[in-house]
């Protein structure tokens, strides 16, 4: 079977057919890199020697495409090193309904297991950016189309409660076709599961950020993605709840150019802000200073003052 | 009609016509700064006379400016706005967008601002400079979502334990159909309700315009303060003018009769305080008019520090509870 179809969940909406219109183009149906020196960047067709793609957090290098990150790099990115303690990394999918569609369910998981090496699309913990603790939760769309069942649900929940009781932030990415239909309505209600801990989070006056990345769709977008107090976004990034396929399907038109990116987001008023890849960590950092109070360290005489505006 | 008795009164907007005198003296002086450092004549007690006039001629000029002049300093091109006091006054600045429903709207700018030892929210009308800038961000006249995102982060503020400051400068909410569909008129009533209850300190600074409704939506505070030569107005003298004389000419009447000086709404017992601008209006010395905000925005903050907030929120809206309240005339007075 086709690595795409493997990626159960994975919406519609990302073939290269429908993207093509757009400005923004830049995903392409991700095929298993080769084990090649080189590969073609997904948006300017550039040819790029892989390790050097690596080494940019695998951004290209000639025209900034962010690629989709495996969840392990995010983590290894965001963090400080060496912080990172992993939670509930031992929960894996049932098979309540006992789903079949071409395969059983539990073998495409299985074969994402064996593939990421983790065993669920949602990776879970602690860690530290630039000291400041937080509860860290990454959805990675490497794993079955980063689609959200009960596993990934219920850590989304557990990382919460960790973050109630410890009196940490939470700082979440996510990358996702959407709910996993294989689990039926009980994916679906991981979307209320998920806002249920937010709401205990809020109560508890807790921070959470999240930064959404290519591409994040379905029912993460309708629910505890689009719900934190800051919501970022990479560049380019495609992010919506319908995908462009079945939109531009029912209206029988073509969508406008970068329909659904980022830069579409913050014109529209979703985004607080869009972040490249390589200034995340700095900008985490910060947002991290103002949540912990309204008492600053006075700047350094001579140190350079950073004002960011959103464009 | 009136035209002949009042001639220059729509001149006088853009171009600040009771300046004239002084910023001649400007330019003579400017001449003769840069002929001694071109000829190395010793012309300094020369230059030392012109700038004595040019002084007094601020001095008169300025000590008894007329609401219409004063609004045409509040308007003055050259005066600091919401992105001068960015980049001068904060340390550090993170730009939030979005009211979450509609759009980003630029007339209106939020972040995430600290300036000495004080972090805070900063929510701020947003004039541009150059026109590009002033038609991105509608010359400062927001809509609906422009409120909405701005109450979207003074709630985030108050969730953090952050205050609020907000920095006021717009002719007015943005009158249109769009904006009417979307409703400009509760998008701002919804803002003045939730900064009554708003449970973190607010410190409200009119710096240039302070155009009625759309000044007061993101106007409710604790400390609502005003430059020296900004206005706050429940319609522009213009409007006025147009609606009650029937004639926009009569537009220096209409301000005088309005009422919008700083020195009037601290009469009126509107505002809190005064923050004096250096001689001759912020578009003079803009740094030193900074320096000055920045200085009165620090001693608020301080000042409101640790009152306990329901005991905040009790001042605050008793405060606008008792505006226009008339001794002997009403029972609550
Ligand atoms: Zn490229």
């Amino acid at each position: 079977m086709s690595e795409a179809k493997d990626q159960a969940g994975a919406p519609d909406e990302l073939t290269p057919k429908d993207l093509s219109e757009t400005r923004f183009a830049r995903f392409r149906k991700k095929k298993d890199m080769p084990g090649g020196l080189w590969l073609k960047c997904e948006s300017c067709s550039a040819m790029i020697f892989r390790k050097e793609l690596e080494e940019r957090g695998r951004v290209c290098p000639t025209c900034e495409f962010h690629f989709t990150l495996p969840g392990k790099e995010r983590i290894g990115m965001v963090l400080d090193e060496g912080s990172w303690v992993e939670l509930f990394p031992e929960i894996t999918s049932q098979d309540r309904l006992e789903f079949k569609d071409s395969s059983p369910y539990l073998e495409k998981v299985g074969k994402a297991v064996k593939r990421t090496g983790q065993n669920e699309a949602l990776l879970c913990g602690t860690g530290k950016i630039q000291g400041r603790e937080l509860v860290l939760i990454v959805l990675d769309f490497s794993f079955l189309g980063g689609s959200m069942g009960e596993v990934v649900g219920e850590k989304i929940a557990l990382g919460v409660e960790v973050a109630i009781k410890r009196k940490l932030p939470v700082v979440m990415f996510t990358g996702s076709g959407g709910a996993r239909m294989h689990e039926g309505v009980l994916s679906l209600m991981q979307m209320a599961k998920t806002c249920a801990a937010l709401a205990e989070l809020n109560d508890a006056g807790g921070f959470s950020i999240c930064v959404m990345t290519h591409p994040t769709t379905g029912g993460v977008t309708a629910s505890f993605a689009s719900v934190c107090d800051i919501t970022l976004a990479e560049p380019g990034a495609l992010i919506g709840f319908a995908g462009p396929r079945v939109i531009a399907t029912t209206l029988k038109q073509e969508l406008p150019a970068g329909f659904q990116r980022a830069e579409f987001l913050l014109e529209k008023g979703q985004l607080d802000r869009i972040v490249k890849r390589h200034e995340l960590r700095p900008m985490l950092s910060r947002l991290l200073d103002y949540a912990s109070g309204p008492k600053a360290e006075p700047l350094a005489p001579g140190a350079a003052k950073s004002i960011s505006f959103a464009r | 009609m009136a035209t002949t008795e009042r001639p220059q009164a729509r001149t006088d907007a853009s171009s600040l016509a009771f300046e004239r005198p002084i910023r001649e003296l400007e330019a003579k002086l400017a001449e003769l700064e840069a002929l001694a450092l071109r000829t190395r004549l010793d012309i300094s007690s020369e230059i030392e006379a012109l700038r004595k006039q040019h002084r007094a001629a601020i001095e008169s000029k300025y000590k008894d400016l007329s609401a219409w002049e004063t609004v045409n300093v509040a308007r003055h091109a050259e005066r600091p706005v919401a992105l001068d006091y960015i980049q001068t006054t904060l340390d550090d600045f993170v730009e939030l967008c979005g009211d979450k429903y509609f759009a980003d709207d630029q007339a209106i700018v939020c972040g995430l601002a600290t300036m000495g030892e004080r972090r805070f929210l900063l929510v701020a009308h947003r004039k541009g400079k150059t026109t590009k800038e002033r038609i991105a961000c509608n010359f400062g006249c927001a809509h609906p979502e422009g409120y909405r995102k701005a109450l979207r982060k003074m709630k985030l503020a108050e969730k953090l334990g952050l205050p609020i400051v907000a920095l006021i400068n717009t002719p007015g909410a943005y009158p249109g159909i769009g904006a009417e569909e979307r409703g400009q008129a509760a998008a701002i009533a919804e803002n003045i309700l939730a900064m009554m209850s708003i449970r973190t300190p607010i410190v409200c600074l009119v710096i240039g315009e302070g155009g009625s409704g759309g000044a007061l939506g993101i106007g409710v505070g604790d400390r609502v303060l005003m430059m020296e030569y900004s206005y706050y107005s429940v319609i522009s003298p213009e409007g006025c003018a147009a609606i009650l004389w029937k004639d926009g000419e009569r537009s220096p009447d209409a301000a005088e009769a309005l009422k919008l000086t700083s020195r009037d709404l601290v009469k009126l017992g509107l505002i809190d305080g005064v923050v004096p601008e250096p001689l001759g209006g912020a578009h003079r010395a803009p740094t030193v008019a900074m320096d000055e905000v920045r200085r009165t925005i620090l001693r608020e903050l301080e000042a409101l520090d640790g009152v306990p907030l329901d005991q905040l929120l009790a001042a605050r809206r008793k405060k606008f509870r008792q505006m226009g309240v008339v001794p002997g005339r009403f029972p609550s007075a």
